[in-house]
């Protein structure tokens, strides 16, 4: 037994019949940042949820240097000093309360604080901590008025404030850009140093790579590999994730065809450089760039939620000017928006209802709709994606992640479009349901212009014709997805390259 | 991800291709999943068992349609309610519409000396109306749905006592102007509050109970089997979702509005039928009583939504629990007390056993 770490021994958990952990063996050391791999449905988050206090295990015992630890609540466990920061950011954070109260908030909530607050003292405090972060903003901000970044760095900077002695960290960059993301791993390595063990939990290889000391890949619930040797054996962590090898995602660049789509010297901001762009039928085109580089807004002009501040769209010929989504929709231009427990998922339905939702009147007689013809769809959806479900009326909350991601594509391959855009189509997905969507998108490419939105290089690479590089709201980059130049690639998306000379009428134009 | 581990306890009954459900997980979702479906279904049943057997009287045709006729202007009020509901609205106008309504029929035939037909009308115009300004209200104004119906509830409340200067409309009650009002309520109005078609049993079934029972069947049909129903559920459920997917939001969001101010309306109406006279001071229970139905209705066969077959049901529990309970002499005043305990047993069943679903 080791008295300076964390002992996770046969640590299991049942929901009924359902196995979701069987046998847990896990020690975490101090000082050392441990990678969790594992796809949708692996049993990370449960893993994550019995440590933290909110599920009690069903068998098995933790030990926390040497000491029983079973916590009952959330708060417990943090008291313990094993302080979680869950993905869902705003669980972290109250947006209606300045950046101080948020720091000090479990301060507040303990037991036995005084009854008035020493406003000064607290954000002194406050100050302090944000300092000892990196976390460069006015500790009297309401957290509503922060970007997704500098909330999630406020949720992590109040979970530093508990001086943890295990840090679990869920998925903690997929809303940060390049350079907060460097500043959370700054935070980590100085935690490393200072004995904190880290266990940290990401499906993206470039954070693994930059952090992990040791990488635990977990498989059905079991620990399926443990790679401790340096240099770390990514390839076979993965493939103990996921209990075979992945071949590379090989893509034919395909030959585009006629243009789709003509954006004319759009520009998105007062101080952006306006750009065009050509978008081509059997074309998938993926835009690339860090957080904050326009992408958002520039998929938000295509489906019609923003005007461009100047410019001219051109579909098929005809001035494209959509004033609502049902327009865009109507002109055949989709939107898979990001986000999809926003912006996409209908809680309330299954998946069946899930799939029919934008295209209702087709399955709709004179009066009433037709269920047989839904189900019939969404049969098919089911299984030109591999979505794995036990029915078509499962409900789509008791679908993993990546299967309820396969859904929302799902949705909009349900009719042919002549333009559709995916927005970030593999946030919280797993490598495999990755490659399953990004096939189905490839394979369904022909007779429409495709438009994929991803911040991850990786993520462009594996499934477009053409990578375009977006920075500062304009277009810095256009790249034939052959041979490319991936030093030039990289300096582009870092925004190193000067947008005004990178883009000429020339590079906008797809290269032959 | 987070989801996953509920798998296999979610409510599907015949699992293609169950992978892991092995007989005990199986027999305990069952379990759950029945207490859930049919616990309040069961409940209403034994309820009337138990009144047929103690309550001497209380098993009969009459009885029976003593508690539909009950219940019937709160059921229908309680459907509009429940299309509020469906979009993520709430419509807390709905006592005051129907007042309105009320004295609106009353003004229109006492003092204007019009037809039935041009009270009716006037009253469903008037109900369309006030949805239509709600739903405006609500999604140009973007007043929050709770605010907006409750300023219009004041609004009303305050309005439909001007036209008499705070005075209930009767036959030859005297004006502002010093003038007497001669109009009557017409028979064929009256008829629509007091007429009873034969039904095995002569003069056996109220014209409001054909109503709520016709109201409530286009609700549902409405609600479940057309697009329009499913894109109302979406919106409900995600607003954004349903927007980002070509639904036009604030449309639907304003025809719900507008069917719980018809609905209100009719409901008005009926009461008036019933009463023949524009009384001021009635209806006061109107609100509260429909949306206990409706919030009761969530609980009807799980679906843990708002839903028209679950708020008739709803309604209908209310109504028996009253009736028996005074058949067996409880005292008029514990009523209200037997309401609100139901209310917030149905809610136990609706969310504590959803969710506990759900956490697994």
């Amino acid at each position: 037994m080791d008295s300076q770490a964390i002992e996770l021994t046969g640590i299991s958990k049942a929901f009924g019949a359902n196995n979701v952990l069987r046998g847990i063996d896990l020690t975490l050391k101090p000082g050392q940042v441990t990678a969790l791999m594992g796809a949708n449905g692996a049993g990370k988050s449960t893993l994550v949820k019995v440590l933290c206090g909110v599920h009690p295990p069903s068998a098995g015992a933790i030990r926390l240097f040497g000491k029983p630890f079973s916590p009952a609540t959330p708060s417990q466990a943090i008291a313990e000093g094993v302080v979680t920061v869950h993905q869902n950011i705003n669980d972290g954070v109250i947006p209606d309360l300045d950046v101080a109260s948020n720091l000090m908030l479990d301060q507040l909530a303990r037991p036995g604080k005084g009854l008035f607050l020493n406003r000064k003292a607290m954000r002194a405090q406050a100050r302090e901590l944000a300092a000892a972060m990196g976390l460069d903003v006015d500790v009297r901000q309401m957290v509503s008025d922060l970007g997704v970044a500098d909330r999630q760095l406020v949720a992590i900077a109040r979970a530093m404030a508990h001086k943890p002695r295990l840090l679990i960290l869920d998925e903690p960059t997929s809303s940060l850009s390049a350079a907060e993301a460097h500043r959370l791993f700054g935070l980590i390595d100085r935690l490393r140093n200072g004995g904190v063990a880290v266990l940290y939990i990401s499906h993206r290889m470039s954070d693994i790579r930059r952090i992990a000391d040791r990488i635990v890949s977990m498989r059905d619930g079991k620990i399926s590999g443990i790679f401790e040797e340096q240099p770390l054996d990514y390839k076979g962590a993965v493939n103990a994730m996921l209990g075979h090898s992945m071949a590379d995602a090989n893509i034919e660049v395909s030959q585009a065809e006629g243009v789709v789509m003509e954006l004319d010297a759009i520009q998105l901001r007062e101080d952006s450089q306006p750009f065009s762009l050509t978008l081509r039928a059997n074309e998938v085109v993926a835009i690339t760039g860090l957080v904050g580089s326009g992408k958002t807004d520039l998929a938000n002009v295509l489906f019609g939620l923003e005007k461009p501040l100047a410019g001219k769209m051109t579909l098929l010929g005809q001035p494209y000017r959509p004033d609502s989504q049902r327009d865009a929709i109507a002109k055949g231009v989709f939107l898979c928006p990001k986000d999809r427990a926003n912006n996409a998922v209908v809680q309330d339905f299954d998946i069946t209802r899930n799939l029919t939702i934008p295209f209702l009147r087709r399955h709709s007689g004179a009066v009433f709709l037709k269920r047989g013809s839904e189900r019939q769809t969404a049969r098919r959806t089911i299984d030109d994606l591999g979505i794995v479900c036990q029915s078509t009326r499962d409900e789509i909350g008791s679908l993993s992640g990546g299967n309820q991601q396969k859904v929302m594509v799902g949705r909009w391959l349900a009719e042919p479009s002549n333009l559709l855009v995916l927005d970030e189509p593999f946030q919280g997905v797993d490598i495999k349901a990755r490659r399953d969507i990004g096939q189905k998108i490839r394979e369904t490419s022909p007779g429409r212009a495709t438009v994929v939105f991803v911040a991850e290089t990786d993520e462009a690479l594996e499934i477009a014709d053409r990578i375009i590089v977006m920075s500062d709201h304009t277009i810095v980059g256009d790249h034939r997805n052959e041979g490319l130049d991936m030093g030039l690639l990289q300096a582009q998306v870092a925004g190193q390259i000067d947008s005004v000379h990178a883009v000429t009428k020339k590079t906008a134009e797809p290269a032959k | 991800m987070q989801n996953s581990t509920r798998e296999n306890l979610t409510g599907t009954a015949m699992p293609e291709n169950a992978k892991q459900s092995g007989a005990i997980g199986k027999a305990r979702r069952t379990r759950t999943e029945v207490a859930i479906r049919y616990g309040f279904l069961v409940l209403l049943f034994g309820l009337v068992l138990f009144f047929s057997l103690f309550a001497e009287g209380f098993a009969g045709p009459y009885s029976a349609v003593f508690i539909f006729q009950s219940v019937a202007i709160t059921g229908i009020l309680a459907l509009g309610v429940t299309a509020t509901l469906v979009v993520g609205g709430f419509d807390l106008s709905i006592g005051a519409t129907a007042t309105s309504a009320l004295m609106l029929s009353a003004y229109v035939m006492v003092v204007l000396g019009l037809s039935a037909f041009w009270a009716v009308v006037a009253c469903l115009i008037m109900g369309a109306l006030i949805g239509l300004i709600n739903g405006l209200l609500i999604v140009k104004m973007r007043v929050p749905d709770l605010l907006a119906t409750l300023g219009m509830m004041f609004l009303l409340v305050g309005l439909q006592r001007i036209p008499t200067e705070g005075r209930s409309i009767a036959t030859g009650m005297t004006l502002p102007d010093g003038t007497v009002a001669n109009g009557t309520f017409s028979p064929a109005f009256l008829w629509l509050g007091r007429h009873r078609f034969d039904f095995f049993i002569p003069n056996l079934i109220p014209v409001s109970v054909v109503i709520l029972i016709v109201v409530g069947f286009l609700v549902w049909l409405f609600m479940e089997m057309t697009r329009h129903g499913r894109l109302m559920y979406a919106i409900g459920s995600n607003e954004r979702a349903a927007s980002l997917a070509g639904t036009n939001v604030n449309r639907y969001k304003i025809i719900a509005y507008m069917i719980s101010g018809v609905l209100a309306s009719i409901g008005g109406i009926l009461l008036s039928a019933r009463l023949g006279r524009g009384d001021l001071a009635s209806g006061n229970n109107l609100l509260l009583d429909s949306v206990a139905a409706a919030l009761i209705g969530f609980a009807v066969l799980g679906a843990g939504k708002p839903n028209a077959f679950g708020t008739i049901i709803g309604a209908l529990f209310v109504g028996i629990l009253l009736q028996g309970l005074t058949m067996m002499n409880a005292p008029y005043y514990t009523q209200d007390f037997v309401k609100g305990a139901v209310l917030v047993v149905a809610l136990v069943f609706t969310f504590a056993l959803k969710k506990r679903e759900a956490t697994h």
